[in-house]
């Protein structure tokens, strides 16, 4: 199926949303795909649950939303507990191996890729670019988007004056996931 | 007419709902919003507040949405396209002054991102449970124009699509979106100005100074109107009117006055209602729905086809005036009608009410706070195949 349909997962503060937007305009602006993005989030700012729902396809998306995800990035704890058990079993789970510990029983068939984003964006000098790396390292791993339009859509998105930092933080990100695609 | 270059931001963008009704509204000229922002519709006039300034537009934050409300009909006798944005309570609050622009025939869009009611209710969650608000919230007889969107590219196309028609029939227009849509991302592509069709206000031809009757017809049910400024001085009344705009209380002038405020709706109707359809040729069932909920039962009329079912879709995108003799018809040719949305039964009741018994007509409740489950859709469509 030409369909992926991702979940981006972690607190609010984190910049699961801004992920979430960067990844499907990489997609749907850049690489030319179709990309629909659902964000849920409650009354509250940071510190809550925050999620955003991707689905990235060749086709135009009608049905906008996700139940078994193929992809699912949590940025902390919580979104691997609440939502690893929707991951499809032959899904991948990307996670922060600082902030996430696996289950003893993770599924076997689930591939599992684990990044400390927050550490590398707190040697990068600023940890709010953890999401930044993130999106680096998603891209590396998955292959689902190129990495010029990954690149485009940072330029595009992050506020004016950051761009060389925040894409400073993609390439960390990259080449975290690239050195982890070789070795597996 | 073109739009204006100066409000189009030409491109692809990557955006949600509210962002994309925001530049529609730019594209089509708009250059005046009031509003108290309320969730989910705050992004709509957080881009507005933003993006005015660049175009020589003007957005103010009222008081509350009573005034809101009203702050855009003056804008609009005073020369601007004019818009307000709300949600839940605050559409509730905008009833007495949506029927004020009725009466008068002032040309404003009202955009309601709808969320779950009543009262505050589910800020954050969608609902379509104000859809019979929309038609019938302020009092007396009246017709209305309500389109509702289904994606981000819609609220962008439909925002303008509403300005058009508001002043094409001098009504206010509402703009039904839902909390899905509104949050929504997706690509929205706004067109070269050029490519953007603008209707422009109607005005008089009569000079300054010259004999000025508001209300007098020229050729069809709308008569051209005046601004302040024009040198025309017109007497502006919620109150029943003559052609002078005087009031005049009397049985003689409101049925005039009322019958043609409904009729240049209902004697149009047909050039106004815009409907999407898949498979309803030759189909047993047809599902009809608007805004999020005709992109939710997708699956569930994809899985009743694959089980040998002929299940037809049917969107409106017009929601008000209600395509009554495209239901009626609809109801003599299929055995039955299938109707979801995020209400206890609102657009529903006008389906069968024109089916007229002709074909059954089933009703997918849901109170809202999310949308339906396709299964519970697909349910229904198994029941009505019954």
């Amino acid at each position: 199926m030409s369909r992926t349909e991702l979940r981006i997962s972690g607190f609010g503060g984190q910049g699961v949303i801004l992920s979430g937007m960067i990844i499907g305009k990489a997609a749907a602006i850049f690489d030319n795909k179709h990309a629909t993005m659902i964000q849920a989030f409650g009354p509250e700012a940071r510190g809550s649950a925050c999620s955003a729902q991707l689905s990235i396809s060749e086709e135009p998306i009608r049905y906008p939303y996700i139940h078994r995800p193929d992809i699912l990035i949590a940025l902390n704890q919580d979104a691997y507990t609440r939502f690893e058990p929707e991951l499809k079993d032959d899904g991948l789970l990307i996670y922060e191996e600082d902030l996430v510990d696996l289950r003893p029983d993770q599924r076997p068939t689930i591939r599992t890729c684990g990044i400390p984003a927050t550490r590398i964006a707190e040697e990068l000098g600023r940890k709010i670019v953890l999401n930044i790396v993130m999106v680096g390292f998603f891209t590396a791993v998955t292959g689902l988007i190129s990495p010029e339009a990954i690149r485009e859509a940072v330029r595009d998105t992050v506020p004016a004056g950051t761009e060389e930092f925040n894409l400073a933080a993609l390439e960390k990100g990259l080449r975290h996931g690239m050195n982890v695609s070789a070795n597996t | 007419m073109k739009a204006d270059p100066k409000g189009v931001l030409t491109g692809s963008h990557f955006i949600d709902g509210d962002h994309a009704c925001a530049e529609g509204a730019l594209a089509a000229g708009c250059r005046f919003a009031a509003g108290y922002p309320i969730t989910p519709s705050t992004e709509v006039v957080e881009r507005l507040a933003s993006r005015f300034p660049t175009v020589g537009g003007i957005f103010i934050q009222m008081e509350d949405e009573l005034a809101s409300s009203i702050a855009i009909l003056g804008a609009v006798w005073g020369g601007a396209k004019a818009a307000t944005v709300t949600s839940g309570p605050g559409f509730s609050l905008m009833m007495e002054h949506i029927g004020l622009a009725v009466m008068t025939e002032t040309p404003c869009v009202i955009v309601n991102v709808q969320r779950g009611g009543p009262s505050t209710g589910l800020p954050t969650l969608p609902g379509q449970a104000d859809m019979m608000q929309a038609r019938w919230g302020s009092h007396g007889d009246y017709e209305i124009i309500a389109l509702s969107p289904d994606s981000p590219q819609e609220c962008f196309d439909l925002t303008i699509s509403a300005f058009n028609l508001s002043e094409r029939f001098r009504v206010p227009v509402f703009v039904m979106m839902d909390e899905c849509v509104g949050h929504m991302i997706e690509r929205v592509v706004i067109p070269d100005p050029d490519e953007i069709e603008i209707v422009p206000r109607r005005l008089t031809d009569v000079p300054r100074g010259g004999e000025y009757l508001p209300y007098r017809l020229d050729g069809d049910l709308i008569p051209p109107m005046t601004h302040a400024g024009m040198g025309h001085y017109p007497h502006i009344t919620g109150l029943t009117h003559d052609e002078r705009g005087y009031p005049a209380m009397n049985a003689e002038t409101q049925d005039t006055l009322v019958r043609r405020l409904c009729d240049k709706i209902l004697k149009n109707a047909d050039d106004i209602i815009e409907i999407r359809e898949d498979g309803v040729d030759g189909a047993d069932i047809v599902v009809v729905s608007y805004g999020i909920t005709s992109r939710v039962c997708l699956p569930a009329i994809r899985e009743a086809r694959a089980k040998g079912l002929k299940v037809g879709w049917l969107r409106l995108v017009t929601v008000w005036p209600f395509p009554d003799r495209l239901i009626r018809e609809l109801a003599g040719r299929v055995k039955a009608l299938v109707v979801p949305e995020l209400n206890l039964g609102q657009v529903y009741y006008e389906v069968e009410r024109c089916a007229q018994g002709q074909a059954t007509t089933h009703l997918v409740p849901h109170a809202g706070g999310a949308v339906h489950d396709p299964e519970d859709i697909l349910r229904v469509i198994e029941e009505a195949a019954r």
